[in-house]
């Protein structure tokens, strides 16, 4: 059964034609999947449905089967510790006036799941997992670099044992060397804990190397799926062909 | 390359902090020198509390008297000692600063952040509202007040509070709003934490830093308002000293005995100088991410 | 002699921090070279002190001559001559690079008044002409601000600027970095037909070696502000000698290969294990 499911789910701003039209998708336990589109393909906007920040204006949100009701704090406890993210964006999703530990361990502490000792072991098993030392715990994010900071990120995210990771181009902003480690970490997380991961890009390239699946998007509307590298061979339709065309190639 | 292998803290060099170093180090001065200034003014006060040099309505002493070894600073046109003046009146600035700038943050605050998270009607109406106390003359507001609870020290603190909970609750609109797009706040949310504890947990400790040094701006236009107030009559009433009223009382006498006019505008400037020092210096130590480059 | 030559070129911070060390390159007229760096490793500051548009706080030491003029400690006034008609810079951000509250045309304008003294018609006809170039279309685009366009026009916008007084040498810093793939793809297309049409040198800035590899012949690989690297781009990516650079083209390729190795079929495990 899917963990995390949409079901021809719209989204239109007040004021103004629909953002996203009718899109289905489904994650399953240890699946992955890659959400490309360009900048305008409603992307950021799927994610925020998927995420619960807000719901569609037609169409369904699923989890674990059960329509997410944003309203029911019982259910809403239980999806956001099994459904977590990572933003694109490393320098400002992490608190600059917090030190590692705190940050890290929001969840923990938000959702209830642990407190004291406890909680404080699962945040340095969980900073430890994803590479970095534990005197890290101590420290303000301005003392990081841009791919250290997406690690206490991914840190963050997994310290309540989600199910889900959904990630919002979570690599984009990373020298490409810190781009593989990144990935790695992903990676790793994904083939060792089953965490099943949608993965939302601009590129194709990240996606290449983490998601199973493709999923492209264009101005709102799922315009080819399949498994990643059967559209990198061999797309059907035209806007995945020029997607893939202008991905640059190494000599 | 292992994926796991911690990575080494490499700090890329910033250019633009590297320029700023030197500057801040003045700055640190400069707090230094805010907390000098402003301590002495304090440091008056709290004596005033367990010693005066004369009785506080004690008119014993020879009119416009200049300084001496029995009156320090001389006498004012009644008799009285100008050093107890000037004590007690550096009790009475700090109590209406600190008074009408808790007033100010309180009620900026609550407003603020209303305005912050209100639908955009309510922001609207709100915003509007605010703009029209900041157009209104401080003065003019402290005059209603004064008519309606009558001239005293309260009433003074509650006017000035007043005016400023207007200018304060714009700042924590915009700061707050500013913070609010920051993709931290999205996931805090996202970890489940609801919307009292992302207040409580990011807004206010983003906003303190640049709430704290407006407030202490605040502090000192705060204590010049009241020094007009008095000098106007409508402050605290005799026999509570203010160095508003010494300014007022010495103006018909500033040429042959300008200490009772020189000696309240001294401290005057120090106080507020103080505070704005701080205030400046205040800028830099509190932001985690400017300390030690 | 070189277009661009630059020898010996040490930046620093005012407390000594170095930002870039002893870097030595060159260009010769209607060549292509490219920056090759990550984030901290000096491109940014070198685009900027080689057009001698270094910060204030910032100390340039060495020798960069630019048609042989002194570039390095040369008051702005003997600089501003060159801006343009030498050597002109896009930037990563076009957004950043425009000003909000002038629209396009005016923007294109000014640097063809200046450099080539055109007036009136002439110059409402260079303006459409230096649109027409960036293949854009003229009138309307003349009369937008910069937010009423696109990430992509707005970058071709800053490039119609930056060719506007004809300079013999282009200075592209990251220019596609903010731009979507297929921008992206169009924008490469667009500079290299120009470079080759106007027979000019590029000085091509990047963090993206595929992307490096398209625009230049030599490049330059950069680290901490030093460059650790320099060759034709077929041999420094066929087989880099240095460990960075070893280990930049090895996470590049690890990336590329990605793409020809993704899994056809849903059930098969994921990208290959490496690393």
């Amino acid at each position: 059964m899917s963990l995390l499911e949409l079901q021809g789910a719209s989204f239109a701003y007040r004021r103004g034609g629909p953002v996203v039209h009718d899109v289905s998708l489904s994650l399953g336990a240890g699946e992955s999947i890659g959400l490309v589109g360009e900048s305008g393909a409603g992307k950021s906007t799927i994610l925020s449905l998927l995420l619960g920040l807000s719901a569609p204006t037609s169409g369904e949100v699923l989890f674990d089967g059960i329509p997410l009701a944003r309203r029911d704090r019982t259910l809403m406890r239980r999806f956001r510790s099994s459904v977590q993210t990572v933003f694109q964006d490393p320098y400002s999703s992490l608190d600059p006036r917090q030190r590692i530990d705190r940050i890290v361990a929001e969840p923990l502490r938000s959702l209830g799941i642990a407190t004291g000792d406890d909680a404080l072991e699962r945040v340095a098993e969980a900073v430890a997992s994803v590479g970095l030392e534990r005197d890290a715990l101590r420290r303000f994010p301005h003392e990081f670099s841009g791919g250290q900071r997406q690690r206490i990120a991914i840190a963050r995210a997994i310290v309540c044992r989600p199910k889900v990771l959904l990630a919002d181009e979570p690599v984009s902003g990373l020298d490409v060397t810190t781009r593989i480690q990144v990935i790695d970490v992903l990676r790793r997380l994904r083939d060792e804990t089953g965490l099943a991961l949608l993965m939302v890009s601009h590129d194709f390239t990240s996606v290449a190397a983490l998601c199973e699946r493709t999923v492209v998007l264009k101005d709102g509307r799922v315009v080819e799926e399949g498994a990643t590298g059967s559209i990198l061979s061999s797309p059907t339709t035209d806007y995945a062909r020029s997607l893939v065309a202008a991905i640059p190639r190494l000599p | 390359m292992s994926d796991t292998a911690p990575v080494q803290v490499t700090e890329i060099p910033d250019a633009a902090a590297a320029a700023r170093r030197p500057r801040r180090r003045s700055r640190r001065a400069v707090l230094v020198i805010g907390c000098v200034l402003t301590a002495s003014v304090i440091l008056l006060a709290l004596v005033s509390l367990v010693w005066l040099p004369f009785p506080q309505s004690d008119t014993s002493g020879t009119r416009l008297e200049g300084p001496g070894a029995e009156h320090w600073l001389g006498t004012d046109k009644l008799g009285r000692d100008l050093m107890t003046q000037l004590m007690i009146g550096a009790r009475i600035a700090l109590v209406v600063g600190l008074g009408s700038v808790a007033i100010a943050a309180v009620l900026g605050l609550t407003l603020g952040l209303i305005a912050a998270f209100a639908w955009p009607w309510l922001d609207d109406t709100l915003s509007a509202a605010l703009d029209v106390i900041i157009a209104f003359p401080v003065l003019l507001l402290a005059m209603l007040v004064v008519a309606v609870q009558g001239a005293s020290l309260w009433s003074a603190i509650l006017a000035i509070g007043l005016a400023q909970s207007a200018v304060v609750a714009r700042l924590v609109r915009i700061l707050a709003r500013r913070v609010l797009g920051e993709q931290f706040v999205t996931a805090s949310r996202t970890s489940g934490t609801r919307w009292p504890g992302v207040v409580g947990g990011h807004i206010l400790p983003n906003i303190a830093p640049m709430l704290g040094v407006n407030l202490a701006l605040q502090f000192g236009i705060a204590v010049l308002a009241e020094a007009s107030l008095s000098y106007l009559g409508l402050g605290a009433p005799p026999p509570n000293a203010s160095w508003g009223r010494m300014l007022f009382e010495a103006q018909g006498t500033v040429l042959t005995a300008p200490v009772g006019a020189i000696a309240p505008g001294i401290a005057l400037v120090v106080l507020v100088l103080g505070v704005n020092f701080i205030a400046d210096g205040l800028r830099d130590v509190a932001d985690p991410t400017r300390r030690h480059g | 002699m070189s277009l661009l030559e630059v020898a010996g070129l040490s930046v620093r911070t005012r407390d000594g921090a170095l930002l870039v060390h002893d870097l030595s390159f060159s260009v010769d007229a209607g060549e292509r070279v490219g920056l090759i760096g990550e984030s901290g490793s000096g491109k940014s500051v070198t685009s900027l002190a080689v057009t001698g548009l270094l910060d204030a706080g910032l100390d340039a030491r060495g020798s960069v001559l630019l048609d042989g003029h002194q570039i390095v400690g040369a008051p702005d006034r003997m600089l501003r001559p060159l801006r343009g008609p030498c050597a002109s810079i896009v930037f990563q951000e076009p957004l950043t690079a425009l000003d909000p509250l002038m629209r396009v045309g005016r923007q294109i304008a000014e640097p063809i008044t200046r450099h080539r003294g055109l007036r009136g018609r002439d110059l409402t006809r260079a303006v459409a002409e230096a649109l027409d170039a960036v293949a854009l279309p003229g009138e309307r685009i003349a009369r937008s601000y910069p937010h009423e366009l696109s990430g992509g026009q707005r970058q071709r916008v800053a490039i119609a600027i930056a060719l506007a007084a004809h300079p013999r040498l282009l200075i592209a810093d990251e220019p596609t970095t903010a731009l979507d793939v297929t921008v992206q793809n169009e924008i490469l297309d667009l500079l290299d037909h120009l470079v080759a049409e106007r027979d000019m040198a590029l000085l091509f800035i990047s963090h993206d070696l595929a992307v490096v590899s398209r625009m230049a012949q030599r490049v330059t690989v950069l680290e901490k502000g030093v460059a650790v690297e320099s060759g034709s781009v077929g041999d420094v990516i066929a087989a880099p000698a240095h460990a960075y650079t070893q280990r930049l083209v090895a996470s590049a390729r690890l990336l590329d290969d990605a793409l020809d190795s993704a899994p056809s079929s849903s059930n098969s495990p994921g990208g290959g294990d490496d690393a």
